[in-house]
């Protein structure tokens, strides 16, 4: 009825009408403004902080300033919300002013002056490991950390995640060939068009009220309590629709920002709202990497092993960037079978801005590094790439590098993907061709695969209640990001209640004190937490309607089915009651009631997830792998370097596509996304690491016209627990497009190009056989 | 700061005229959404490079955060909550052309002066129109076909 | 945003302009014409600007004047670049105007903004380089017309409180053979790695470049580089690349010898197109 529908999603016309709210849209008078005053050193001693001018500036009712507290990370506490004592990136914020308006709190930031003592800084993973590298964090061992987090005390190794499988010498011995490929780039941001912004008010019974555009408001509570000991049941976030996140929105930052100033003035509320330079540095930004990729394979393109070091640029503090270093570590080898691997996946700190989650979550970093690896083991074999993927392609009964058993439900169908991909891009007829000339093209392929590496004990809720006109409200914690999981969730509703999904609402805003939670919107589990809970959810509100039912009509429960707005006998369905007239209690002719308001409620959480063995990596990390298979056309113009990406393909195993048009829209926006980053986006630094281009001026995504034509297609392998047997496919489209790009540059032109973005002058120094670096 | 620099300003928004008191050196965008409640217009970058404020100044788009209000006063300022349930809205709409739906009311606006203008516009001028947005939830493609269908039943409307 | 304050004014005549910018002046504001004010917001924001005043030119008849029926054509200072290149009176201005920012913001943008901002790429600039546009200048001590190449030197050699209100094409040149090419680092929007502009006049080509230095350059030296048919092409382009002012941009968008990489293509494109490449 609504699941495979394109389903026009619920909040369209508030978003083509300009109706639609985000944070920053709910103005209030008397709320007071921050601004921020931030770094000019990525790395420096603050010898003092002055901010008497600032405090005396019109308009100014508080600057807060870093003494007195705690230290904030999710996994590690190593990051002080607002500097103190050093600040360790370029950005980092030193102190909050609030005044009465946005322009009086920006005028008297220019005020506060901070006395630095540079600091040598440190600019890359490699850097930051060779001995001697100045420490970012002298006192590592003395951090909080959970206990799934291993820093490496006395250098700048936040964490290090190990995955062991199998025998990697005697792989390696089996092998006829051994290639190695090491790849690099910066750190880049997520760009989401609504910069970051949080609200904070406390009110006089002690409840904080923040408004925050987050991935993640009920983490905001914990961390509330967790940082600075505030009850979480006092704390109610509230999160309207907020404007693109792509993992940008996970980690709390801002929010805190905002509960500290309004504490600095006596409760009022305050809204710290990013300006787009603060968003792309201040805020957490797009890991950077460097690796290095050994494969061992037959003489046929068999793998026998894989070797693979991943130095994640964390950045200054360990945040998310410590999970995103183990995601990729849990799926290194990408979605290929390989019985011997070993990796070391480190998370390094640097004086740069700190990391966070990109959508793809460490796997289109990991897929660049190993993908590149691919074609040049194929090109030194003299192979056809996509042969060897199809070779090696996972399936089920092989394991992952965690060493999971893999079955027909938890993981895609990777053969069906690359055979459809082979098909849709005429791969057999050419990969490389010459127009004339000086103008090539070429093509590039790249495979993926991605578990959700979450927390094992994530869960979700949904609660659903009727209208007397018995059409139904979904509840549900998951964020209205973009991706339209809301409406997933409504057609999953009227599809288990068998009712036009117009007559199912959804309340797209969370309030944290009134919505169940959803753990964070987050790692493509929208759809299959939230949808499990919305089943769950339905069906509890069918139970209860039909026990009602059952009741009025004398019909056992069992005898009822609820359908078409109606729950019905189903030997006759001429025997019914109107779902509106036994939603809130049904009423006798004669005035007698029974029942009362049905509420649905229904929850999933993860189940059989462990932690990874510390030495070997062993474990379950996510439920299910998703697969892709992926490829991108592109004409190169051998005298000047310049090209043009003209098309950009994936197949996707969705398991079931529960909205078609939003499942394209999802996918090709993902690969838009992977294909702006692999071609044209990256931070660039100078020597002492201070960000050269915090701007759209200057730091340009791709536009309108630039874009490739998008071909996607889905491959529908369902998973047998998901909800109709759907697969996250949120961001599979990403992981595959900076490594086809540049397996596609690289055949065009003849060098291996290993680094990214792609801009034409990479590729002219790379033909020259120069390096190409910082300026 | 100087109270002496603001002004009352009567603009001419949406068909309405609306009065304002707004510092002389605040920007359209800031005016609107602060000043008027009309919060469509979106800040993206406040430095003219997103284009997720733009607005129509006497039908031409306008990046609001690059214009000060009292540049506008005797013109006509149409925002998106000026938009009357235009074509290109229902485009939008039909062709799943946003997601997150931040940069929306920039895009429509653009395009949506485009197609006034221009109806007959082609590959280059469509381009050149839209390439002033950025868009970092969808591919571009599903705003292409939305703008192009939308030219579309102007071209047809235009001949008759 | 600008987070600080300023009073703006929209003089109606070029007297009332001169007038009040000597005016404030002497009050302490440090006033600034405002064309379509795009970069003045942009640098008030980030701090790079600031003043308490601005003087607004685009109630000026005489900036806001289009002529393309007159010789010389004559164009406002306060045009818009979409206006420009809508009337398309000298075609490779237009080239030029529609390859700066994005479309919206030349709605905004003015000629004259565009040239006398801070942001050095002035591209603009070019096609009058090239053209040999005259220009008209106003200020305290009353209107001036000059040659624009003789106004612009690196920067524009205008006195305090002096601003351009028009400049001055002959419509001979505007129709002549010309190229034009802007390439940067990737994509269709954004600052220029290199500009190139030239004309064909009398069998000569002129040249300008923007992006190649930080500020935008015509030169005798390298035109009689590329104008010596006594050599081939290539080592015409050789000879003309190596005879570009100093000091090369060496910054975010490209390296120093990557953006005269890029040059030397963009002139043999040039030298091509314009119907050297007998020559080449």
């Amino acid at each position: 009825m609504a699941v495979g529908k394109s389903i026009i999603r619920k909040e369209a016309w508030d978003k083509v009408t300009g109706r639609a709210k985000y944070t920053n849209d709910f103005k209030e008078q008397g709320m007071l403004h921050a601004a921020l005053v931030t770094s000019p050193y990525a790395h420096a001693r603050i010898l003092s902080v002055n901010v008497d001018k600032a405090i005396a500036a019109p308009g100014v009712r508080a600057v807060v300033t870093g003494e007195g507290l705690p230290l904030t990370g999710e996994d590690m506490r190593d990051r002080p919300p607002i500097a103190v004592d050093k600040v360790r990136y370029y950005g980092e914020v030193v102190a909050v002013v609030v005044a009465d308006t946005l322009a009086q709190a920006e005028q008297a930031a220019r005020l506060v002056r901070v006395v630095y003592e540079p600091l040598p800084a440190v600019g890359s993973p490699r850097e930051a490991l060779k001995e001697g590298a100045p420490l970012l964090h002298e006192h590592l061992d003395r951090y909080e950390k959970n206990k799934t987090t291993h820093p490496e005390p006395g250098t700048n190794v936040a964490h290090r995640t190990k995955i062991r499988k199998g025998n990697i010498e005697q792989g390696f011995a089996e092998s006829d060939v051994i290639v190695e490929t090491s790849v690099s780039f910066a750190p880049s941001d997520h760009i989401a068009m609504e910069t970051r912004c949080a609200t904070a008010e406390i009110w006089p019974d002690g409840t904080i009220h923040i408004s925050a555009s987050s991935q993640s408001p009920f983490m905001i509570k914990k961390l509330l309590h967790a940082y600075f000991g505030e009850e979480t049941g006092k704390v109610i976030v509230h999160t309207p629709l907020v404007g693109g996140a792509y993992g940008g929105k996970a980690p709390v930052q801002l929010e805190l920002l905002a509960y500290l100033a309004s504490k600095a003035v006596d409760g009022r509320k305050v809204s710290v709202w990013n300006s787009r330079e603060h968003d792309m540095v201040t805020s957490p930004v797009h890991i950077g990497l460097e690796a290095t990729v050994k494969i061992g394979a037959t003489r046929d393109g068999i793998f026998k092993a894989m070797e693979i070091l991943f130095l994640f640029d964390g950045g200054a503090y360990s945040d998310k960037a410590i999970d995103v270093s183990r995601a990729a570590a849990v799926d290194c080898t990408g979605p290929y079978h390989v019985e011997n691997v070993f990796c070391d996946s480190l998370c390094v700190y640097t004086n740069r801005p700190y990391a966070t989650p990109f959508r793809s979550f460490g796997h289109c970093e990991q897929a660049f590094a190993v993908e590149r690896a691919i074609d040049e083991l194929a090109r030194t074999l003299q192979l056809d790439p996509w042969e060897v993927r199809r070779k090696n392609a996972i399936r089920p009964g092989h394991t992952t590098p965690t060493q999971v058993r893999l079955n027909q439900s938890n993981v895609g169908d990777m053969p069906a993907c690359l055979e459809r991909l082979r098909e849709l891009m005429r791969w057999d007829e050419w990969q490389r061709v010459e127009l004339d000339a000086y103008t090539v093209r070429a093509k590039g392929i790249s495979g993926g695969w991605k578990t959700s590496t979450i927390d094992t004990d994530a869960s979700s809720g949904v609660i659903l209640t009727f209208n007397s006109d018995g059409s139904v409200n979904v509840i549900s914690g998951v964020v209205e990001i973009g991706t339209g999981t809301k409406t997933v969730l409504a057609q999953i509703v009227a599809e288990r209640l068998k009712m036009d999904v117009d007559r199912v609402h959804v309340k797209m805003d969370i309030d944290t004190q009134t919505t169940p939670e959803h753990w964070k919107t987050v790692a493509s589990r929208g759809t299959f937490m939230a949808g499990r809970a919305a089943l769950a959810a339905a069906d509890d509100a069918i139970r209860q309607l039909k026990e009602i039912a059952a009741c009025v009509l004398r019909a056992s429960p069992d005898d009822l089915e609820v359908g078409f707005g109606r729950v019905f006998l189903r030997d006759d369905p001429a025997i019914f009651l109107p779902i509106k007239d036994i939603a809130f209690g049904y009423k006798f002719p004669n005035g007698n009631a029974i029942g009362g308001q049905v509420i649905g409620r229904g929850h999933y959480i993860l189940r059989h997830l462990t932690p990874l063995d510390p030495e070997t990596g062993a474990g379950k990390p996510g439920p299910e792998w998703g697969v892709c298979a992926e490829g991108v056309e592109i004409e190169f113009n051998r005298r000047d370097y310049t090209y043009r990406i003209v098309k950009a393909y994936a197949v996707i195993d969705a398991g079931k596509v529960l909205n078609p048009k939003a499942a394209l829209g999802q996918v090709m926006g993902a690969m838009s996304m992977g294909l702006s980053f692999a071609s044209r986006e990256g931070f660039l630094f100078d020597k002492e690491q201070r960000v050269l281009n915090p701007q759209l001026r200057t730091y340009r995504p791709i536009r309108f016209g630039e874009h490739p034509e998008y071909i996607v297609e889905f491959v529908e392998t369902p998973q047998i627990d998901a909800p109709y047997g759907a697969r996250g496919i949120g961001e599979h489209g990403l992981i595959g497009m900076p490594a086809a790009l540049a397996n596609a540059l690289s055949l065009a032109v003849g060098v291996p190009l290993n680094e990214l973005p792609l801009v034409p002058e990479l590729i002219w120094r790379k033909q020259k056989g120069d390096s190409y670096g910082p300026v | 700061m100087e109270e002496t620099t603001k002004r009352e300003l009567v603009l001419s928004i949406n068909g309405e005229r609306r009065a304002v008191v707004a510092r002389q050196a605040e920007t359209l965008l800031f005016v609107l959404r602060d000043g008027l409640g009309l919060t469509g217009a979106k800040p993206g970058c406040l430095n003219g490079d997103c284009g997720a404020c733009t607005v129509l100044v006497n039908g031409t788009p306008i990046k609001s955060c690059m214009m000060l209000a009292i540049e506008t006063v005797g013109k006509e300022i149409t925002t998106i909550e000026g938009l009357d349930d235009a074509p290109i809205q229902h485009a939008f709409v039909r062709h799943f052309a946003f997601q997150c739906g931040y940069c929306t009311p920039g895009f429509i606006m653009n395009a949506h002066a485009l197609i006034e203008r221009h109806p007959d516009a082609d590959e280059t001028t469509i381009q050149e129109w839209l390439e002033a947005n950025i868009c970092r939830c969808t591919s571009y493609q599903e705003i292409e076909t939305a703008v192009k269908e939308a030219l579309a039943a102007k071209k047809v409307e235009t001949k008759f | 945003m600008v987070p600080f304050d300023f009073a703006y004014y929209r003089p109606q005549s070029i007297a009332e302009a001169t007038a009040l910018f000597a005016a404030l002046e002497r009050d302490g504001k440090r006033p600034l014409y405002y064309g379509g004010g795009t970069e003045i917001i942009t640098l008030s924001r980030l701090n790079l600007v600031r003043t308490a005043a601005v003087i607004d030119m685009k109630a000026i008849p005489e900036c806001r004047v289009l002529d393309a029926s007159a010789d010389p054509l004559v164009f406002g200072a306060a045009l818009s670049l979409t206006e420009l290149e809508e009337a398309n009176p000298f075609p490779l201005l237009t080239k030029a105007a529609r390859e700066v920012a994005d479309r919206t913001a030349r709605n905004q943008i003015t000629l004259g903004g565009n040239i006398c901002g801070q942001i050095f790429y002035r591209e603009t600039a070019l096609p009058l380089f090239v053209a040999e546009a005259d220009v008209i200048v106003a200020g305290p001590y009353g209107v001036r017309q000059c040659r624009f190449n003789d106004l612009f030197h690196q920067q524009l050699q205008l006195g305090r409180g002096e601003f351009i209100v028009q400049f001055k094409v002959d419509r001979a040149t505007a129709t002549l053979p010309h190229f034009h090419r802007k390439r940067r680092k990737q994509g269709e929007v954004g600052y220029p790695l290199v500009t190139i502009a030239a004309l064909k006049k009398d069998g000569a080509i002129r040249v300008a470049f923007s992006g190649v230095c930080p500020f935008p350059f015509r030169s005798a030296e390298v035109e009689a580089h590329l104008n010596d048919r006594s050599r081939p092409a290539a080592e015409r382009i050789q000879a003309a690349v190596a005879a570009f002012p100093r000091p090369i941009l060496h910054d975010i968008e490209g390296s120093a010898d990557y953006r005269l990489f890029v040059a030397a293509k963009l002139l043999e494109d040039a030298l091509r197109e314009l119907g050297e490449e007998e020559t080449m």
